[in-house]
């Protein structure tokens, strides 16, 4: 009995070092993609200095992206019967958490490039489109989650609202490219995704993904973590309060 | 399933028909915001007439979530969705028959909307065909799709706020799709809009789907 309890918490002590591990790369490993960045790689021909944008804004739409796939995978494998765990529940919620915030940032750093490059701050293509209806989808499935209930209900309802928000991304994304290939032809040009990249500049953008990644494996930890032990909170605070109450009424006898 | 469907549908329209909500209030909200729109764009038809497919659709997409609340409404007084999960129906035949009923619902508004995006922004309804197609394939998606986050939220206590957001961006292909097809019919190339069909027909039969299958939990969760 007690080993056993030794085993888990040297178990938990083991993985919270390596956590603590893969923070500090990610720490390191973005503050070398800024500086790599910002002073190393080269102006690029015709983006100039807003090439550096380059090396964090794809990443980060990057971790947006598996963030809602973990998401969707997790609140999958929740409902299904034989599956079922709290834990995924905890971790869907935390990578959609990590994913939205990211989207954010990726629709942040995409208009701080469109502002300079096409003189707009937002303009209709496709994949901004997209990115921004997922924000506002994924907005809500935060919202309905933090609406409070009974654990596994939430849980339950959650990971449904996932299911049917992750199964409409493709269907968005293909309407929107749709919508605007058949009619107005775009009037930015977009070719500045077919961006040459070489030498200094595709290292700097690895780096600059494998770091961002990184950031989002400590982010969701974290967070999964503190909902953790928010539902063991909830439980033992209840549990508390019964035997308080109990002790109570004894007292009376 | 299909029984307890029919079931289902048969009485939810028997209690709109004689609550009239939907007629008496739904119906009229749309109309106001299709006077709305035409407020807030001039009273140029040569402005609003382009305008309209797109006007018409915002409008069916606002009023779904409407019918959406007031079907689940239905259900929570009087303990009706207690009585409706120990009634023993196939909880995906409650879903069919739900959605069914505000199938009906919308289709008799978005016929009534029509008729007032002809008079009030001078459109020429053409392609009939693509029209009702257009009309009942994004129809059945809505309705699937209210349904399914209707019964989400409809125990929570800030369902009023929660349905619009969880509700408005996931139905964004249907309003893209459905517009774009009555674009498509009212500028007379009912042709060209076979894509836009279809893929009102994809998310119709995928939201279906699942409403089928996850609407046995969700119904037990309240």
């Amino acid at each position: 009995m007690i080993s056993g309890h030794m085993t888990t918490s040297s178990r938990r002590m083991a993985s919270s070092r390596l956590l603590n591990v893969v923070g500090i790369l990610a720490l390191v490993g973005v503050a070398f993609t800024v500086w790599l960045g910002l002073w190393i790689t080269p102006n690029a021909e015709y983006f100039g200095n807003l090439v550096r944008l380059l090396y964090i804004h794809p990443p980060m739409a990057w971790v947006a992206f598996i963030a809602y796939g973990m998401a969707f995978l997790s609140s999958l494998l929740y409902l299904w019967p034989r599956t079922r765990d709290l834990r995924l529940d905890r971790l869907a919620g935390a990578s959609a958490e990590v994913g939205v915030v990211f989207t954010g940032l990726t629709l942040a750093t995409g208009s701080i490039w469109g502002r300079p490059t096409w003189g707009v701050w937002w303009t209709w293509d496709p994949l901004l489109t997209a990115t921004a209806l997922l924000f506002v989808l994924y907005l809500g499935y935060l919202a309905l989650r933090r609406v409070p209930g009974e654990r596994e209900t939430v849980a339950r309802r959650s990971a449904i609202a996932a299911l049917v928000a992750f199964v409409d991304v493709p269907i968005v994304y293909f309407s929107v490219s749709w919508w605007r290939s058949l009619h107005q032809p775009p009037t930015v040009d977009l070719s500045g995704r077919h961006l040459y990249v070489h030498g200094s500049m595709a290292w700097t953008l690895l780096l600059g993904f494998v770091s961002f990644t990184l950031a989002y494996v400590w982010l969701t930890a974290r967070r999964y973590r503190l909902a953790a032990l928010s539902d063991r909170e909830a439980e033992e605070g209840l549990s508390r309060a019964i035997d308080e109450r109990r002790a109570e009424a004894e007292s009376f006898v | 399933m299909w029984r307890d469907a029919w079931l289902v549908a048969g009485k939810d329209l028997r209690i709109e028909l004689r609550s009239r909500v939907a007629i008496n209030q739904v119906i009229p909200f749309a109309a106001a915001v299709v006077l709305l729109f035409g407020l807030a764009l001039g009273p140029n038809r040569a402005v609003l007439e382009p305008l309209s497919a797109g006007l018409f659709w915002v409008a069916v997409l606002l009023s779904c979530i409407l019918a959406t609340q007031r079907s689940f409404a239905v259900e929570s007084s009087g303990g009706a969705r207690d009585g409706l999960r120990l009634s023993g129906l196939d909880p995906a035949g409650v879903f069919l028959g739900k959605a069914a009923a505000v199938f009906v619902e919308l289709v008799v508004l978005e016929a009534v909307l029509a008729l007032g995006v002809a008079v009030l922004y001078g459109t020429h309804l053409a392609g009939a065909g693509v029209l009702v197609a257009a009309c009942a394939l994004a129809t059945v998606g809505l309705a699937a799709l209210g349904m399914i986050y209707g019964a989400v939220s409809s125990s929570l206590r800030v369902k009023e706020t929660l349905l619009p957001l969880l509700f408005l961006p996931v139905s964004a292909p249907v309003l893209l799709g459905a517009t774009k097809a009555w674009q498509d019919a009212l500028a007379g190339r009912p042709g060209s809009s076979g894509g836009w069909l279809s893929l009102l027909a994809v998310f119709a039969v995928l939201y279906v789907t699942i409403g089928v299958a996850v609407f046995e939990p969700l119904l037990e969760d309240t």
